[in-house]
């Protein structure tokens, strides 16, 4: 086991992580809960791997990955916004119906192997000591993608006149609407946007960071991942992004835990037989848990709480508007 | 305080700033409007009256573009206008300050005010509009930080807060929603001066109310709305009375003092003995509270808000527990499930009326039965009767005169007042011995907190007995026999209501024992 291959593997499985964990940030900053993420993400790995297969290119596979994630969303954004149905259970079912079409369309896809998403090392940077061959090389070009996005998508947030709209949104949509801000565009948009970044989330499983198509295994649980680290994040992007490489790092670090490989220098004491990497590989999802936990306690603490309108449909002229 | 007579050279010279003509609003099963007139001069304040539900907020929403008028015509200094959305009303220089204040709690004050503007097109440079907000406060005297997050701010900060948010827009009309109802006296006052002062700079306002004294303290002119119908349209406020404007609000003569009967209490029903319990924070809010209440009596409750009145209720309604003895007709309640005092004829009415007295996603007729579900005709041994239940429940909406399209109404959907009224009317159904009031009438308007009233002496006159906690000393002194003070979960004195004076019972508020 290498404190450095840890790393760097942890960072590319956490861009993974930090595009579906972002897109449900802006989702859930907008009001709109969308438990879907994991059938948008592997409809979105599905999409793009068949599109890459079929057109020689990796770049239209990740567009037409981010539409086929954005575009399952606006079924979620039409039976929420426009209907008002629980949005608990519209995710639920979204969730059902993107697995069903991504292992219907993707029946034999598993095996081939389409061009993939370039890895590059960045000039300069890559030949710092350690710090350049965790960060700056052999890195798919979502991975460097990824570290610029966090960034960008808080300062959109928090610094710019469509950030604050979404703010008031998601916070109180009564404010917003007497103010002439159209609630149910603004939920719409950022649904949709949370779509594409789920397909985007998936696609990078699928054309880059775990090359292939292995039906619900491509994805196997990350979008549920994704969803707590947003409440771990407490809706903050540059706090999702660390969750997501943090937990990305775990994940190898897990692996890796299940052979019988050494550790820093000595047999891996928790290694009795192959069968209990299975108990290992529960790790993520209890970490999630914890992480929940704790993270709702630190934020109830501090005052910052999930956005006030969170999964509450907005009908106008309702007592109390 | 006299109210100023509005700049008559300006009005001839310009047409109104706002005239409403034959507006109907419409809504399913409600006529919420039906065909107003109104008429704002510019430069005057403008009092728009009516009980809750008399269709003034929704007149003022066509204004504010919120709604579209069924039929009607409006126009905006003589320039006729159809709003299809808020930013159309917006546009032509309509502001509205909303009684439930539309402000971002997680967001600072120039951010709120620059909601939903086209300036700045893209990175919010806070510093700067800080800065013009700074400006526009000095103009008008609304002074509040405005890097300060909403959430910060006291109640009468925030409404500076949406007032300046609609100058901040060019806003030429100010509909001002009922501000007062949520200000302290002095915070009135001040708001009076502001609007004062925006008549002065070329604004006009319209100010609705149900406060009678404020109206004439500030108004030029007023309308009253009653049912959707305009009994007053644009008259003088000089020379009005109280009692005038709450006869054109209610349809009928209000009597300020309700009629109360002397009678003498009968048998003890409530001993509370050496009582004490503690908070949701863990602190104790009753220590060794002892008071009885007798039969056909009201026993006030006086005392600042946080000093052990919520936990009284509380303890006697089953819901808290408690160190002491609770004897409702000698039997010991203290500590039991909320079943054992329902079933001594406790009925409690609570001081949160949507989220304790009432289920607001439940009917009008769900919430009537709430109580005597189990019994028949309504309950069966294994089902409920709903066509029994309805009957029941259209009963006493007739009876208790709840204004609803019909008993299979959300609760969330009525006004304070009649929600209040079905709560009311479950609990004096189940004949109840005791009875704890809890702010009966706050929020109310003037109709509704007088029949409220009224059933309460009713009650008392059938021999309930009745604790009435209230925050306003007043309406302790119309209706209760005998007024105890709380002090930090303490009895300070126990006045009769007959030889009690407000200064005294101030006195005892804060902290002073009563000398017998």
């Amino acid at each position: 086991m290498n404190i450095e291959i840890i790393l760097h593997a942890g960072l590319a499985t956490g861009t993974i992580l930090l595009f579906a964990a972002i897109g449900e940030v802006f989702a859930e900053r907008s009001g709109i809960l969308n438990l879907g993420v994991e059938g948008m993400m592997l409809l979105g790995a599905m999409a793009g791997f068949s599109t890459s297969l079929a057109t020689n290119n990796a770049w239209l596979g990740l567009l037409v990955a981010m539409l086929a994630g954005g575009i399952l969303s606006l079924a979620h954004a039409l039976v929420t916004i426009n209907f008002q149905a629980d949005q608990v259970v519209s995710g639920l079912s979204l969730t059902f119906l993107g697995t069903g079409l991504a292992l219907v369309l993707g029946e034999g896809l598993t095996g081939q192997h389409p061009p993939t998403i370039p890895i590059v090392d960045i000039p300069l940077l890559s030949s710092i000591p350690f710090i350049g061959s965790v960060f700056f090389s052999e890195h798919s070009i979502l991975v460097y993608v990824g570290y610029i996005f966090a960034p960008l998508t808080a300062f959109y947030i928090n610094k710019t006149r469509p950030g604050m709209h979404l703010r008031a949104v998601g916070e109180k949509p009564s404010a917003a609407d007497t103010l002439g801000i159209s609630v149910y565009g603004v939920r719409y948009f950022y649904t949709f946007v949370g779509g594409l970044l789920a397909g985007l989330a998936g696609a990078t499983i699928s054309l880059s960071v775990s090359p292939g198509w292995y039906s619900t295994q491509t994805t196997s649980g990350q979008g549920w991942i994704a969803v707590g680290l947003v409440i771990f994040a407490q809706w903050n992007p540059m706090r999702a992004a660390f969750g997501g490489y943090l937990f990305g790092m775990l994940r190898r670090f897990i692996l890796d835990l299940q052979g019988p490989a050494l550790i820093f220098g000595m047999t891996n004491p928790l290694y009795v037989n192959s069968n209990y990497g299975f108990f290992l590989q529960m790790m993520p999802f209890i970490l999630t848990i914890i992480a929940l936990v704790w993270g709702s306690r630190a934020a109830s603490r501090k005052r910052i709480g999930a956005p006030a309108a969170l999964g509450v449909p907005y009908i106008r002229g309702e007592r109390g508007l | 305080m006299t109210s100023h007579p509005p700049p008559n050279a300006v009005a001839n010279a310009v047409a109104n700033a706002v005239e409403m003509k034959d507006i109907v609003i419409r809504f399913p099963g409600v006529l919420a409007n039906d065909h107003v007139n109104l008429t704002l001069k510019h430069g005057e304040i403008h009092a728009l009256l009516g009980e809750n539900g008399a269709g003034k907020s929704t007149l003022m929403s066509a204004l504010a573009g919120l709604y579209k008028p069924t039929s009607g015509t409006m126009r905006i200094h003589g320039e006729l206008v159809d709003f299809n959305s808020p930013k159309d009303a917006i546009a032509k220089g309509i502001g509205m300050v909303y009684q439930h204040f539309m402000l971002v709690p997680t967001q600072t004050v120039t951010e709120n005010i620059l909601l939903g503007l086209n300036e700045p097109k893209f990175f919010m440079d806070l510093p700067k509009y800080d800065q013009k907000i700074r400006d526009l406060q000095e103009q008008f005297g609304l002074n509040v930080d405005p890097t300060a997050k909403i959430w910060q701010l006291s109640v009468g900060e925030q409404q500076r807060v949406e007032i300046l948010k609609t100058l901040y827009r060019g806003a030429s009309v100010l509909i001002m929603d009922e501000p007062t109802a949520v200000l302290a006296p002095q915070e009135i006052d001040d708001l009076m001066e502001t609007m004062r002062s925006m008549t002065k700079q070329d604004k006009s306002i319209i100010f609705i109310s149900h406060k009678l004294n404020e109206v004439t303290a500030v108004a030029n002119r007023l309308t009253v709305l009653r049912k959707g119908v305009a009994t007053a349209e644009g008259i003088d406020v000089t020379g009005m009375t109280s009692e005038k404007l709450a006869e054109l609000m209610v349809g009928r003569k209000v009597v300020f003092r309700v009629e109360k009967k002397e009678q003498a209490p009968g048998d003890v029903v409530l001993d509370v003995k050496e009582v004490s319990a503690i908070n949701n924070k863990g602190v104790r809010a009753l220590n060794k509270l002892s008071l009885k209440v007798r039969q056909g009596e009201i026993l006030g409750i006086a005392g600042v808000a946080g000093n052990g009145q919520s936990e009284l209720a509380e303890i006697i309604t089953g819901l808290r527990d408690c160190d002491g003895e609770i004897l409702i007709n000698g039997e010991d309640v203290s500590n039991q499930e909320p079943s054992v005092a329902i079933a001594q004829g406790v009925a409690h009415i609570p001081e949160d009326r949507t989220g304790v007295g009432s289920a607001p996603n439940m009917t009008i007729a769900e919430n009537t039965i709430m109580k005597n579900y189990r019994d028949e005709p309504i309950g069966t041994k294994w089902s409920i009767n709903f066509t029994e239940a309805r009957d029941h429940a259209r009963e006493l909406k007739n009876a208790y005169d709840i204004l609803a399209p019909n008993v299979r109404t959300m609760a969330r959907k009525l006004s304070g007042g009649n929600l209040q009224k079905v709560i009311l009317a479950r609990e004096i159904t189940t004949n109840p011995k005791l009875m704890v009031a809890m702010q009966p009438t706050r929020g109310l308007d003037v109709g509704a907190i007088e029949s409220i009233q009224r059933l309460l002496l009713e009650q008392r006159e059938e021999g309930t007995a009745i604790l009435l906690i209230s925050e306003e000393l007043e309406e302790l002194l119309t209706l209760s026999d005998r007024i105890a003070v709380l002090h930090e979960g303490e009895v300070m004195g126990i006045l009769d209501a007959k030889d009690a004076n407000m200064k005294e019972i101030g006195l005892m508020m804060t902290g002073e024992k009563h000398k017998a």
